[in-house]
């Protein structure tokens, strides 16, 4: 057989049927759930008196709406505070209940963010087809998945027939060799892939990420880069599986257990791109060039190196980019040519299914230790991506660290990643945050958003600006 | 789903490259649980002055005069001209559902972003894409020209100009028949029931431990 990369293999194991056209019907392993990209798809179902064609398949959990507040948790939805909130996640519940599905509820110990979650409770496994309707899906192709976003159209075609309607996209690689330095993450190694290929670079693209850097990270690591690749326009990230990839996995709550497991393993080792697979676009990055970024304007791909500086748009050839820089410099109230290091921040976010996992905490943490917020911020958020997550920091005394230094220490949600709850930028508030997008509003009306690493958003927090982890530590 | 065959419309101009979806319709509006009502809000930071909150009413708020769906010769438009990677970021179909609320048919750009182009056919929106030189152009005849329509022919697959140049795009053959139809895709997909259960039953066998848990 002609050699075939992860994508052609993880492909061909779920087609279900090729139309002449191109489109076909791709069999779906695993659904995830979650409150906003759902109800018109339950009522869709309801109204056509149709069922979910295999509900095990299907896992739900309520994460971009709910309350933080750890007083508002406590209480449930009786004290929740934003009502128009709280009638999208009783719909969740009353949908999961009226058609059979398996909610991880608002009160579970297991709740949290559906992306943080899935791999964790091992609903995620390698060589599964996962989609969700929401588009950092992509996360999950960390494991060898074929994993991407959906909308709620699809949604609905998915419960009804456990398939998708799609069409076959084309091979990209990002090849990383080196290793990345001490102080730079996955974090800053996706922001300066998407620095360099740009939002649309991937459009079009499975999105594998290889070589030694890639290797050597945690899946955690591995979560943060395919995250983002939905930002590079890859609607999926993928990275081959490892040993890496099946410790994680082995004894999570829905994985595979005895004998089962040890099949399974056999056939996940097969979940590689083949050595002389080709690849319709290649990308090489040397990890040892990557600086810690930060991002300046309002795409993930307006980034730059800490030790950097905003550009200059008169410097701009391009009339449609200069007007673009110029757009992104006026909304973020920043002056051509400043250097990162004098942007300051108002507010700093670590969380969101970028960063909010154990190892982003302990990341955090450990700049943190022992220094305090700068006076000039007003406000730290440290939300964790689950339950699981929040147990493990508090456990290791992650928490302490934090509330010591004058940090928030929340329960898991998407919170300020997306703003859809309490936790806001005010109009013209500067935040370094650990999420995925700076969009115009993203984290509030009006508010500037920075996209960094969870060293860097404490870094910040600590500074009262923008500085080099790596500086700070010495 | 809403059949779509030939569609003349007044083409509103959108001058901006990476308009992503938070843009389209901000996440606030994302807590309604209906499909429908999403059109007063799209655009909302663009179009208003100040900041969009769910179920106010928008008749009341005071609106952006630069942006431009609000200038009075694009009252009306239902062709959306757009630039590089429009629809980016979220995953989200409340974007064609207000696109769509608001009365625009088709959006026609250089390039989009993937899940948004999928979620347009979804909602009998028509996203079509040209040539980055072809749009420019167009860009230019609507500024030059107001009360300029564009014609759209999805059975020619051709786009036709006041001027008589006719501009050919591509689509799915798939896609092209359910929007011409107003075919719904789940009903399709359920004919083929008997696939998806022979599928099932090899991968069961091949791949039991997806079936475990
Ligand atoms: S954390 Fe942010 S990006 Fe992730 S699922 Fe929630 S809202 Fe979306």
């Amino acid at each position: 057989m002609a050699a075939r990369t992860l994508y052609d293999k993880l492909w061909a194991s779920h087609l279900v049927q090729e139309r002449e056209d191109g489109t076909a019907l791709l069999y779906i392993d695993r659904h995830l759930i979650h409150e906003v990209t759902s109800p018109q798809a339950f009522e869709g179902l309801a109204l056509a008196g149709r069922a979910p064609w295999r509900l095990e398949a299907n896992l739900a959990v309520p994460d971009h709406n709910v309350s933080t507040d750890p007083e508002e948790r406590k209480g449930g939805y009786a004290v929740m505070k934003d009502a128009v909130s709280r009638i999208q996640l009783q719909t969740l519940d009353e949908n999961c209940e009226r058609f059979g599905i398996r909610e991880i509820r608002l009160a579970d110990r297991r709740q949290g963010i559906v992306h943080v979650i899935g791999p964790e409770t091992g609903a995620v496994l390698p060589g599964m087809t996962v989609v969700c309707g929401d588009s950092h899906t992509s996360t999950h192709g960390a494991f060898g998945c074929l994993a991407h976003g959906i909308g709620t159209s699809e949604v609905e075609h998915v419960l009804a027939t456990q398939c998708l309607v799609t069409r076959k996209m084309k091979n990209m690689l990002v090849r990383v060799d080196g290793r990345l330095g001490a102080g730079v993450s996955a974090k800053d190694l996706v922001l300066a892939v998407i620095g360099r290929i740009g939002t649309a670079g991937g459009t079009g693209y499975a999105m594998e990420f290889g070589g030694e850097a890639i290797r050597a990270l945690s899946m955690e690591g591995r979560m943060t880069i395919c995250n983002m690749a939905i930002e590079a326009g890859a609607r999926a990230g993928l990275v081959g599986v490892d040993d890496t990839t099946i410790e994680y996995v082995r004894g999570r709550e829905f994985a595979p257990r005895g004998e089962l497991l040890e099949r399974a393993i056999a056939a996940w080792r097969g979940l590689v791109s083949d050595a002389d697979a080709a690849f319709d676009r290649v990308v090489e990055l040397r990890a040892g060039d990557i600086e810690p970024q930060v991002s300046w304007g309002n795409s993930p791909e307006m980034v730059a190196p800490v030790s950097g500086q905003v550009p200059d748009p008169a410097a701009i050839g391009d009339a449609g980019k200069r007007a673009g820089v110029e757009r992104a410099l006026a909304y973020m109230g920043l002056t051509p040519g400043m250097r990162i290091g004098d942007i300051r921040v108002d507010r700093v976010f670590i969380g969101s299914c970028t960063n909010s996992r154990i190892e982003d905490l302990r990341a955090a943490a450990a700049v943190v230790r022992g220094r305090r917020k700068a006076g000039s911020v007003k406000q730290v958020l440290v939300v964790p991506g689950s339950g699981q997550v929040k147990a493990q920091a508090e456990a290791e005394g992650l928490d302490r660290v934090f509330v010591e230094a004058g940090f928030e220490w929340r329960e898991p949600g998407c919170s300020m990643c997306l703003a859809m709850n309490a936790d806001k930028l005010l109009p013209g508030e500067h935040c370094a945050s650990t999420s995925n997008r700076n969009f115009e509003g993203r984290q509030g009306h009006g508010g500037r958003t920075h996209l960094v690493s969870p060293a860097m958003a404490a870094a910040a927090a600590v500074a009262g600006h923008f500085v080099d982890v790596r500086r700070l530590a010495n | 789903m809403r059949a779509f065959t030939v569609h003349t419309g007044l083409v509103a101009p959108l001058d901006r490259a990476n308009v992503d979806t938070d843009l389209i319709i901000p996440k606030q509006f994302l807590k309604s649980i209906r499909r429908s009502g999403f059109g007063p809000n799209l655009f909302d930071g663009l179009r208003y002055l100040d900041e969009g909150v769910p179920d106010a009413d928008c008749s009341r708020r005071p609106l952006n005069p630069d942006f431009v769906l609000n200038q009075p010769r694009y009252q009306g438009a239902s062709v959306l001209l757009a630039r590089h990677n429009f629809g980016c970021g979220s995953s989200r179909e409340h974007a064609p559902w207000a696109l769509d609320d608001y009365g625009f048919r088709a959006v026609i750009a250089p390039a989009f972003a993937d899940i948004f182009f999928n979620n347009c056919f979804q909602n009998g929106l028509l996203p079509i894409v040209l040539e980055e030189k072809i749009v420019d152009k167009l860009f230019a005849d609507v500024a030059a020209r107001e009360g300029y329509a564009l014609t759209i022919d999805l059975e020619r697959q051709e786009v036709r100009t006041p001027g008589g140049e006719r501009f050919g795009f591509a689509i799915d053959a798939f896609r092209k028949h359910c929007l011409l139809n107003g075919l719904d895709d789940i009903g399709l997909t359920l004919q083929q029931a008997e696939s998806i259960r022979t599928f099932e039953a090899r991968q069961r066998e091949q791949a039991p431990w997806l079936w475990a848990g």
